[in-house]
């Protein structure tokens, strides 16, 4: 044990303040996987342009939900194939996951609505959160009568409110 | 052993050169065990490429809605993970504790080929001694 003593080999960013400054950024993606909204707060290193950051990101959350729901070990009913077509809310899907710089958790709506948001590693459980911000886009964008369902998200006051809650969970 | 309900090793391209299976429920084939890993494999590595700030080192947890899974990545890119319940505690220690084992009984094994599949009795009898429940708590001491 010699080896991992002590400090921790792989390296994470400081610890997080309370000023709420620990959001990183946000996507919403629709069911068809066209990013609707991307927000970003804190975002020091990009590796990609924009759209393909966006493909990759619904690329990674679809593998992984096949992959949980083809690990899936309480359920004994044939899961079918790795990577067979899931509709939102069927299969065991997952809430989050970390690395050693940044959580992301995640929620799907049962309209295949599905909500990322990137913190700060050490950041609590979010999914309430994330149902919080479904409310919100609920409220300030399918009610808005000018918004045309599966375009990208252009409500000021969805943005505002959206900054002045996510400075406030993280 | 409920708290334990599968551990994988995979080698440093993908290949998995290790699974067993500690109960779970609609156990999974070889095939499929070979994609699960090769799957996680490229996740791993893309969640590096999404990091917002450098330095990722890729998934380290998990969390299904009816399982976690930690992963422990060693410097020569071997992955090791283990499928738990949902807040299973001490799982990193676990994991380093299967990584103390695989370069023991493993590496040091002189008819062992590297990144292949790993038969070792030796490393079996350990590794099943080490995921039993009581053990795994005394790891988190």
């Amino acid at each position: 044990m010699q080896f991992f003593g002590g400090s921790e080999i792989s390296p994470s960013p400081p610890a997080p303040t309370a000023s709420g400054n620990n959001g990183h950024m946000m996507y919403v993606f629709n069911r068809n996987g066209v990013c609707l909204l991307y927000r970003e707060w804190n975002r020091p290193l990009r590796t990609l342009d924009a759209q393909q950051d966006h493909k990759l990101m619904f690329g990674l959350l679809f593998s992984l939900k096949s992959l949980t729901a083809k690990m899936d070990p309480t359920s004994a009913v044939e899961k079918g194939n790795l990577g067979m077509p899931q509709l939102p809310g069927q299969g065991c899907s997952f809430h989050s996951f970390r690395t050693n710089t940044y959580k992301l958790s995640f929620m799907e709506s049962p309209s295949g609505i599905k909500i990322i948001l990137v913190t700060h590693p050490r950041t609590g459980d979010l999914r309430e959160s994330l149902k919080y911000i479904y409310n919100l886009y609920v409220e300030y964008v399918v009610k808005n009568p000018l918004y045309t369902p599966g375009s990208p998200i252009r409500c000021e006051l969805f943005n505002t409110t959206l900054d002045q809650y996510v400075r406030g969970i993280a | 052993m409920a708290a334990i309900y599968s551990l994988y090793i995979i080698n440093k391209s993908g290949g998995l050169i290790y699974y067993k299976d500690y109960g779970s429920a609609g156990r999974m084939d070889t095939n499929d065990s070979l994609r699960v890993a090769s799957l996680w494999h490229s996740m791993h590595a893309i969640s590096q490429q999404l990091s917002p700030v450098s330095g990722c080192l890729g998934i380290e947890l998990l969390q299904a809605d009816t399982f976690d899974l930690h992963c422990f990545q060693s410097l020569t890119g071997t992955k090791f993970f283990v499928v738990c319940e949902p807040g299973a505690q001490h799982m990193e220690n676990l994991l380093k504790f299967v990584y103390e084992l695989y370069t023991d009984y493993v590496l040091k094994n002189p008819f062992y080929e590297m990144e292949m599949p790993i038969r070792c009795e030796l490393f079996d009898i350990n590794l099943t001694q080490a995921v039993q429940k009581d053990r795994v708590a005394f790891l988190g001491r």
